[in-house]
């Protein structure tokens, strides 16, 4: 890397189902706002914009043109990148590399999703191709319940895991101000009492559609110590893509985050993952994934997440904390979530997460998103300058 | 890949691909791009969602982030499976108000051009000039559709799209991809040893609403060529840059850009391409290979201009090579309505 680059800034919305009071460029001034609050920071003091969202779930074209205004943007640099499912990390990975090649000092990466001004399953149904698996497809949820299943029998999970997943997420997104969903789940026999949607998927189990939108300021070394926040330094990041046809009927695969996790890994002498790594903010749309991609992450033994997630291993005042925010079940803002992980993961570094900061002293921390056809982006972050 | 010898999916770290959802009718369209150009289990892949030449430059900013050493950039559109390219493009206004009027970007540019027109007292005949001397340049390179030469009659009672723009002044709707490696010092030398340098860059966005704007003054042009020339250490553009390959989607917009990238006076664009002004350029610097009125769709558009640039700087713009041995020049690609966002690369010869 040419230059050091380290987040300075984070700032999100209160997320939620639906945010009639604001149309998408007020929705994205608030986490622009926030963030520049945040860090401290003038509107003036930001050299270029990455924005972006999924492109057709709001219908809208070009839409940078019309956000430009409301976060900032007029006469300045910027990019628009899309990239599904994965936006936000994809924003926050050209943000460092914006800062990292030397041409820009300070940029703001912005993402976000009002998915009720368009029809999302219509957006995601065109993924597919259209020659062969457009009328075949399900969304989201047709994937997921497979997944599920495929969890279930490849290591003998029992079918009250996910709801069990859902109760640690749902204990984590009350004590986070921004989460959408916030539910109050007594025991896991009144999670399990949720409507299936494809079994063994339940309702419980699956991301919810919100509004909102997410903001990170990124600066360079030099310009680091004049800033208000302690910073969280970037310590590198890794983009893998999966072809397209896997659902044509061939094996299960999580390829992608396999070789995501351990490029970053290798790269980053990072050898046992579980105890080096203090917080990890993973992208997983569904609480089955949850537990198949910490495996697939490295971060345990094949079968054994929902082992440790039995004992309780996952909470954030717990060993290893996973998405200590309430996750993408709690929250999904689509072109803002993948952000919102990284910006989350920085908040925990900074010990700035409020009720629900990490117990464990933070030292390291791994943000992913996933999206497309099986992509994988993951962030590794760093409370520590080294 | 093919032309420097670049193996498939290993030879380089990073693709950025360009294209739109929208014109694609598909989510995601950059999941079959992405697999074309070497994504899967290879190396990373971000889509950029506007203007071509936007992926060239980050495709430069990855190189310079030291993030990656080789990169390939691609963009692909295919605008004729749109039946009605103004339906989308209504979609790209905001949606409390510019949206509700209806307009579409040719509307938009049409504002535009009539602002450009009365404030220089220019003509509608003026702007059909530029389309036949395009269309003369188009008709001699083989890259490009149009193969017919255009009376200034032919252009002018075509069918009028939006006063000054008739359909012969327009970009037509047309299929097209392209693809371009970049690399760092040491990976070019190693490639090819005929490489072309990206000296500067420089993008900036221009207010949303048309009426917040002077749309007869190019102020996001100005300032993206401002970083673009700071960034390459170039003082004086008329004399150090000999090749200019400017996004023109309608006929006025070549020498309003011209004035944009700050050439030549503002409101002189035409005389100089007519040849009328006295100037150290030569007509024939702007736009060589026949712009994108002989037929580019966008997206490709911006990446298009860089590759013609390039082909002129090594001297291979086969059939529209302009003589001399051009040394330096400037892509341009332009998104959004009436040109909000633009972005500017400084190519040099490094041979």
């Amino acid at each position: 890397m040419a230059r050091r680059t380290a987040i300075v800034g984070v700032g999100q919305t209160y997320h939620k189902a639906r945010r009639p009071d604001v149309n998408i460029g007020e929705l994205c001034a608030e986490a622009a706002k926030a963030c520049l609050e945040d860090a401290d920071l003038m509107i003036r003091d930001v050299d270029a914009f990455v924005l972006g969202n999924m492109e057709l779930f709001e219908g809208r074209y070009c839409q940078d043109m019309w956000q430009a205004d409301f976060v900032g943007a007029f006469g300045k640099p910027g990019i628009r990148v899309t990239t599904g499912g994965t936006t936000g990390a994809t924003l926050a990975c050209v943000a460092f590399e914006y800062v990292a090649s030397g041409v820009y000092d300070t940029v703001m990466a912005l993402g976000f999703e009002k998915q009720s001004e368009g029809d999302t399953r219509a957006g995601l149904k065109t993924v597919s191709d259209p020659l062969w698996i457009r009328w075949l497809t399900t969304g989201a949820i047709g994937y997921f319940s497979r997944q599920a299943r495929y969890y279930m029998r490849e290591t003998g999970a029992p079918e009250h895991m996910g709801s069990l997943v859902r109760m640690r997420l749902a204990e984590h997104a009350k004590r986070n101000p921004h989460a959408h969903l916030r539910l109050e789940i007594k025991n896991i026999e009144e999670a399990m009492k949720a409507p299936y949607l494809i079994p063994p998927l339940r309702q419980t189990d699956m991301c919810p559609t919100s509004e909102g939108a997410c903001a990170i300021v990124v600066t360079c070394e030099e310009r680091v110590p004049k800033m208000a926040r302690r910073p969280v330094w970037v310590k590198d990041w890794v983009t893998v893509h999966k072809e397209a046809m896997y659902i044509r009927g061939g094996k299960h695969s999580v390829e992608d985050l396999t070789m995501a996790a351990s490029r970053l890994f290798r790269r980053n002498g990072i050898t046992k993952p579980r105890e080096q790594i203090s917080v990890a903010e993973i992208y997983a749309p569904s609480t089955w994934a949850e537990l198949e991609w910490l495996e697939a992450y490295g971060f345990c033994e094949k079968g054994q997440a929902w082992r440790l997630e039995e004992e309780g291993h996952f909470y954030w005042n717990r060993e290893f904390p996973v998405n200590p925010s309430g996750g993408v079940v709690c929250t999904n803002p689509i072109g803002a979530t993948g952000l919102i992980r990284v910006a989350e993961c920085a908040l925990q570094l900074r010990g700035d997460a409020g009720e629900h900061q990490i117990w464990r002293e933070p030292t390291l921390g791994f943000a992913t998103a996933w999206g497309g056809s099986g992509w994988t982006v993951a962030v590794l972050l760093s409370a520590q300058k080294e | 890949m093919e032309i420097c010898g670049l193996p498939f999916r290993d030879g380089y770290e990073d693709i950025v691909t360009c294209s739109s959802d929208h014109w694609d009718g598909k989510t995601l369209s950059d999941v079959e791009h992405g697999e074309v150009a070497g994504a899967h289990l290879g190396p990373g892949e971000v889509k950029v969602s506007m203007d071509g030449a936007n992926a060239v430059l980050l495709g430069a900013i990855k190189i310079l982030s030291g993030h990656a050493e080789c990169v390939l950039v691609t963009a692909c559109c295919k605008e004729t499976q749109v039946l009605d390219p103004s339906v989308i493009e209504n979609f790209g206004f905001d949606a409390p108000y510019q949206q509700l009027v209806g307009l579409d970007f040719t509307q938009a540019a049409a504002l535009q051009a009539v602002a450009y027109m009365s404030r220089y007292g220019l003509s509608h005949k003026d702007f059909a000039q530029v389309a036949v001397m395009e269309r003369r340049r188009a008709k001699e390179n083989p890259r490009l559709l149009a193969r017919e030469d255009l009376s200034l009659e032919q252009v002018m009672e075509s069918r009028m799209l939006a006063y000054p723009i008739t359909v012969l002044e327009s970009r037509a709707p047309c299929d097209g991809a392209c693809a371009m490696v970049l690399a760092c010092e040491e990976r070019a030398k190693e490639l090819t040893d005929r490489p072309v340098w990206i000296k500067g860059f420089g993008s900036c966005y221009d207010h949303h609403n048309l009426g917040d704007r002077d749309l007869s003054q190019p102020f996001a042009l100005k300032e993206a060529s401002r970083q673009a020339y700071e960034m390459a250490g170039i003082k004086d553009p008329a004399r150090e840059i000999q090749i200019f390959e400017l996004s023109e989607h309608y006929s006025y917009q070549l020498p309003l850009w011209m004035e944009g990238i700050g050439v030549c006076r503002e409101g002189r664009g035409l005389e100089v391409l007519g040849g009328r002004e006295q100037s150290v350029l030569d007509p024939l610097a702007f736009n060589p290979s026949g712009g994108l009125l002989g037929g580019v769709p966008r997206y490709v558009a911006g990446a298009n201009r860089v590759i013609e640039a390039f082909l002129q700087l090594r001297g291979e713009a086969e059939g529209v090579q302009v003589p001399g041995g051009p040394q330096v020049a400037l892509a341009h690609g332009t998104h959004g309505p009436a040109g909000q966002h633009h972005c500017v690369l400084i190519l040099e010869r490094g041979f």
